[in-house]
């Protein structure tokens, strides 16, 4: 039996990136409802944002008052975005903060906790933006159709771009300032929460 | 009480074992001012390795706070806890990281398993955080799984597994990486009768085999029996220190 002295002291080894990856996907799998609610909701406001955004570049000529609006509207949707994926990233952090504060008597390094939950996000992210932004995109570059503008596939690209761009923004930064939070906790306050 | 012991018997006592667990003045305060609690008051011991010590107390007394104390998962208001001669306070949170993954491992009354985890990557994380390649912790894992009996239920997920065996699983992690320290918070709170003497039979047999410190926080007299030594925590102090090794 060895023990940390004869060890030589303390390293600093963090375990490699596909141990926080592997857990990264196992939560996603196994909470597959869960993460597919959130990642809904994250898609409703991309959406929401792709069709306002795909409806202002298919206006060709646009008066200055209908091109303020159309910005309030993207205002808009962009807020409601905000708040719908901070909601969500917050609720699956703070449910999580005695898996948190066990992984951290196994040994994970705060790091580690941050990088797992960054990943999720990222992944989330990545998929309910493309998903909303597809959704969006598409459907209101027919109305555009309809309603006597056109859509480009470049400009209908560079939409869905920009949209999922903000999307994962979002949903990253959302999760993470939980997860820091949460990572920094003493193991035993982590383990103590109860949800 | 030790404390109070002559200081040559002590000596005696300490160069027959080594010490693994020293605590020095260890007070834990929560809130501030009128309203401040006083969980830990004062408390001084030295756990000795390869001993089975079991940390009994009611509700409220302290115990898992002093738990918590000496296992680096929360931060003592005042003293010290000296883990294998370093004071744990010293530590940089990546250095406490690596002591917990190392030197000490967990049991908790409500084991703790990750949910999303099978039986044997539940095992082998803590080795994954220790830097061990993959294919030495399966291998390592399986063994580990084996020696507490549920060889053949590695890749069933904790929902699939009773209270016992998801127990049994926790027991195998926390010796994934050799630990010299094993803590059990009520390890058989959440059993039945037979099911958590199983368990402290488990524990017992690693402790001789393994020669593994265990120091469990327990209101189960069955764990007495067991134990080579019983620390009586009240209010706060350590009331009294019972020896029934016979020594």
């Amino acid at each position: 039996m060895s023990s940390s002295g004869e060890r030589g002291g303390f390293q600093n080894v963090d375990p490699p990136f596909w141990v926080a990856w592997n857990q990264a996907l196992a939560s996603i799998r196994v909470r597959f409802l869960r993460q597919a609610i959130t990642s809904s909701g994250i898609a409703l406001g991309i959406a929401f944002f792709a069709s306002v955004e795909t409806l202002r570049v298919a206006t060709k000529t646009v008066a200055p008052e209908e091109a303020s609006r159309t910005q309030w509207l993207i205002a808009t949707s962009l807020v409601m975005c905000l708040v719908g994926v901070t909601n969500s990233m917050l609720m699956s952090v703070t449910e999580r903060y005695r898996e948190i504060g066990t992984i951290k008597c196994l040994g994970a390094s705060d790091s580690f906790i941050v990088k797992v939950f960054f990943l999720e996000a990222v992944l989330l992210g990545t998929v309910g933006s493309l998903v909303g932004a597809l959704v969006g995109t598409g459907l209101f570059s027919l109305v555009a159709r309809f309603s006597g503008g056109s859509v480009t596939l470049p400009q209908a690209l560079s939409v869905i771009g920009l949209a999922v761009v903000i999307g994962v923004v979002m949903t990253v930064a959302a999760a993470i300032a939980p997860a820091v939070q949460a990572a920094k906790m003493p193991a035993a306050a982590a383990l103590r929460v109860e949800i | 009480m030790p404390n109070t012991a002559p200081a040559a018997h002590r000596k005696i006592e300490r160069n027959a074992r080594d010490v693994v667990v020293r605590t020095k003045d260890l007070a834990k305060h929560y809130g501030e001012g009128e309203a401040q609690v006083r969980a830990l008051n004062g408390v001084s011991c030295e756990i000795y390795s390869g001993e089975y010590l079991s940390i009994m107390g009611p509700s409220g007394s302290g115990k898992s706070t002093f738990f918590n104390m000496i296992g680096g998962l929360d931060k003592p208001s005042d003293g010290s806890v000296f883990v294998n001669s370093v004071d744990i306070a010293q530590l940089t949170p990546r250095e406490l990281a690596f002591l917990r993954c190392h030197t000490i491992g967990y049991i908790f009354q409500t084991f703790n398993l990750i949910t999303v985890r099978t039986a044997l990557e539940n095992v082998t994380l803590p080795m994954l955080f220790a830097g061990v390649t993959p294919d030495e912790a399966e291998e390592r894992g399986m063994k580990l799984l084996e020696t507490v009996g549920l060889g053949h239920r590695y890749h069933h997920r904790p929902s699939e597994l009773s209270g016992g065996q998801q127990q049994r699983v926790a027991i195998a992690r926390s010796l994934a990486n050799s630990p010299a320290i094993v803590l059990a918070d009520e390890p058989t709170g959440n059993l039945d009768l037979r099911t958590g003497q199983e368990i402290i039979d488990l524990l017992r047999r690693l402790n001789t085999e393994n020669n593994v410190t265990i120091i469990s926080a327990t209101h189960d007299h069955k764990m007495l029996d067991v134990s080579d030594r019983v620390f009586h925590i009240r209010d706060g102090v350590l009331a009294e220190i019972e020896d029934k090794s016979g020594a």
